[in-house]
């Protein structure tokens, strides 16, 4: 994994002395809230319902054990003993105090990290496939790209001041677990007819309340390029964007206002222009970051592990696990172990400063030290030999750790909601705790199989409600607390937004609501039709009419 | 309104105005930034002043448009509506980069200590601020950073450059390698 040299460390050591005076500045009056604001988001620092909230960088998804430590250390110290994963692979901490601020900050430092532009109207956290480098559908390792726009987009001199925040998600494999398209701009690597390697550029996707799948505006640009004609995007966004209005300040407003092919133009007429540049990524340069997330020692293993089919015929719980949370390896006789952060009835996205510890340490005895963080805000253990995992599964048990739901119906996607969050209608979290405690029998949770169901406490769509199989919008009517239903939407890469079914449901009936509409689905599938393949054959009228039936008490 | 030019604070000669009874009356004030509007409408008239000319460019007002002229001018004005509106940082660096534009870029309007060092990279070379407190503030903002990722029109040497060096010199080893040889 990426390793500071000397001079990124004096960077991020710059970065912290320099926003502990701001928040002098700030102590003594010198900076006006409205001065001081988007220097503090530009370190990931919120102004929440209760209190200040610090968001933490981890770039393209990847710790260390040892940075983990730290993230759970700063629970300890600093916060409430725990921090909450978000699906844009950063943590969050809901409590700290600013005078610790630039403390936190720089105990991240010591570690590599930092919460540089996780906040404000400037290029925020490049995000990754969490299978990055482990994935066998992989052409490249996407976190090599990652790193190299996290370099070129930090403190960037003319990119600072966007209209509005502007997010890139790479991935380097066909199979999307990054949601590229539901970013400002999405990368996704493929190789053109010659065998080289270079990205499809989509540009425009995002969600909020205008949900719009990014277009494609470049079939393949060799990755030599990368940031020459990234930076082409900014500048037609910085100039063009609309300013005047934040709802529309996106660049998905420019690209639909302007048409996709004319902002292509734009694209490629100022690319001409900065081409073959200082930017042009020299083929060192590449390689030197690439030997960074070189493969680690993996043992030469058989693919067929006996030990792992003894435990899984001998214990239904471990076998259950396997089957949800457990994914094939590139190298034989290794697997990719996913900790759900979802405990039926537990808080989405949560851990204990404990549980991080934990973790850490599970990771260093049983895989090569490096942890995961996942698009639906799980944990992933990328490199564990299959004969190790039932003693893994059972630490992780120990641990409260071991949910066996990894892409089922309670692996839940919640925001904060109005329990944190400032801008909420409705609470998100307890109806996330709510939803998952009617699927917390095994059985049941298995028989429904890969479901997506996730939960925004407002348009404002942190969540991921659209891109959802089930999404549930928390809405405001009249000052009570409501739940409006869309049904059909995807994340992956055939990504679609989906469509509201009908009336909202109010927060005694959301529950039932969402058992309606499995139930509808288990009546009608075909064998092992996952419920998305069952919804897009049958359509919205069986689950509307089930749903709206004059006997279901609404 | 106190300048500050290349790192110091300095006297201000230049006349900044949107409010003048007539062309004639430009040439008594010496030195003159006119902004765009004016400058489509009394280009003619102006020239024949004879005069040192700076022109001002609002936000949105991309320099292409008056790229043919800009050799006429010896300075700039870049407006900063509001400091976060960044639409000036890519105005500055298209008049640097694209149309070579040598004279003083001056960041007018909401100008900021925080957004100095951007400014700086992106070609500016004159900041006119609110106070002379404000004015002192800046100056030491200049000195918080020392490493940037991006190449950009200050010259500072970029971290990749400054990598490559320690690296030619023998200062610097190969990189380290993967995540199992992650030890502090
Ligand atoms: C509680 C504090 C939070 C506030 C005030 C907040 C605010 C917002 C706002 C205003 C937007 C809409 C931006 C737009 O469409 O232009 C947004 C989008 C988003 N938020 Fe949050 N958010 C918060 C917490 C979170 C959390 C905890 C997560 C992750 C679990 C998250 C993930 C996202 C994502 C992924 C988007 C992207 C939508 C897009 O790209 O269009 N946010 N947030
Ligand atoms: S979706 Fe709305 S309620 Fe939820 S965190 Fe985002 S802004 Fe807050």
């Amino acid at each position: 994994m990426y390793r500071y040299d000397e001079f990124d460390h004096a960077f991020v050591t710059e970065r912290v002395a320099q926003f502990r005076a701001q928040v002098a500045r700030r102590v003594s009056g010198e900076l006006s809230e409205d001065e001081f604001k988007p220097l503090r988001l530009m370190n990931g620092l919120y102004l929440q319902l209760h209190a200040y909230m610090l968001r933490v960088a981890i770039p393209y998804g990847t710790l260390s054990a040892l940075q983990l430590r730290k993230l759970a250390h700063i629970a300890r110290s600093y916060d409430r003993g725990y921090g909450h994963f978000t699906t844009r692979q950063n943590i969050q901490y809901n409590w700290p105090k600013l005078g610790e601020v630039p403390d936190i900050l720089a105990e991240l430092g010591e570690v590599e990290m930092h919460a540089i532009q996780t906040s404000g109207n400037c290029i925020r956290n490049t995000t990754a496939d969490p299978l990055a480098g482990v994935a066998a559908d992989e052409i490249d390792d996407p976190r090599v790209y990652a790193e190299i726009i996290r370099q070129w987009s930090t403190l960037h001199p003319e990119f600072s001041f966007l209209p509005r925040k502007f997010k890139i998600a790479v991935t380097g494999a066909p199979n999307d677990r990054a949601v590229t398209r539901g970013h400002d701009i999405g990368l996704r690597m493929h190789r053109d007819d010659t065998g080289t390697p270079g990205f499809e550029v989509m540009v425009g996707g995002g969600q909020g309340r205008t949900p719009i799948m990014a277009k494609t505006i470049r079939s393949f640009l060799p990755v030599d390029h990368l940031l020459s004609y990234l930076e082409a995007i900014l500048r037609v966004y910085n100039q063009l964007g609309r300013r005047d209005n934040i709802y529309k300040a996106r660049i998905k407003i420019l690209v639909q206002g302007v048409g996709v092919e004319a902002f292509a133009e734009m694209v490629e007429a100022e690319w001409r222009h900065i081409r073959d540049g200082a930017l042009d990524l020299p083929a060192a340069e590449r390689d030197r970051i690439a030997a960074y997330f070189a493969p680690p020692p993996y043992e030469d293993l058989s693919a067929d592990c006996p030990a792992l089919d003894g435990a899984i015929d001998a214990d239904a719980r471990f076998a259950a696990w396997v089957e949800s949370n457990v994914h094939p390896h590139k190298r034989a006789g290794y697997a990719i172990a996913t900790i759900s952060l979802k405990p039926h009835g537990g808080i989405p996205g949560d851990a204990s400063a404990a549980q991080m510890d934990a973790v850490a340490d599970l990771s260093e005895e049983y895989g090569f030290g490096e942890i995961r963080i996942s698009y639906k805000q799980n944990l992933i253990l990328p490199d564990i030999p299959k004969a190790d995992l039932h003693a893994l599964w059972l630490a992780l048990d120990s641990w409260g750790l071991a949910t066996a739901n990894a892409g089922r119906i309670s692996d839940i996607i919640a925001c904060p909601g109005l329990d944190y969050c400032n801008l909420a209608n409705a609470r998100s979290i307890p109806i996330a705790q709510r939803i998952s405690e009617r699927f917390a029998d095994l059985a049941r949770e298995r028989a429904v199989g890969d479901l997506s169901l996730n939960i925004s406490g407002c348009i404002n769509a942190c969540a991921h409600h659209h891109v959802a199989n089930i999404g549930i919008l928390g809405v405001d009517k009249k000052g009570t607390e409501f739940y409006q239903i869309t049904l059909g939407g995807v994340a992956d890469e055939n990504a679609a937004v989906g469509a509201i079914i009908g009336p909202a449901f109010d927060e005694m009936q959301i529950a039932d609501a969402v058992e309606t509409i499995v139930d509808v689905y288990l009546q009608q599938r075909e064998t092992d039709e996952p419920f998305i393949d069952t919804y897009q054959r049958i359509g919205p009228g069986p689950f509307k009419e089930k749903l709206y039936a004059p006997d279901q008490a609404r | 309104m106190p300048l500050i030019k290349h790192g110091k604070l300095v006297e201000d000669t230049w006349h900044d105005t949107d409010d003048f009874a007539d062309v004639q009356a430009l040439a008594a004030l010496g030195p003159v930034i006119v902004n765009l509007a004016v400058w489509r409408q009394h280009r003619d008239a102006i020239l024949a002043l004879g005069g040192t000319l700076g022109l001002r460019l609002a936000p949105g007002q991309t320099p292409d448009i008056v790229a043919a002229d800009l050799h006429r001018f010896s300075l700039i004005a870049l407006e900063f509506a509001r400091f976060t509106d960044g639409r000036a940082y890519s105005q500055a660096r298209l008049l640097r980069q694209r149309h070579g534009f040598k004279g003083e870029l001056r960041a007018v309007g909401e100008v900021l200590r925080d957004q100095l060092t951007f400014m700086l990279r992106c070609g500016f070379d004159s900041f006119s601020v609110d106070t002379k407190r404000q004015a002192e503030s800046i100056l030491d903002a200049v000195a918080e950073f020392a490493h940037w990722y991006q190449p950009a029109l200050d010259g500072a040497a970029t971290i990749p450059a400054l990598r490559r060096r320690a690296v030619d010199r023998g200062e610097a080893a190969a990189p380290a390698g993967c995540a199992a040889n992650w030890a502090y």
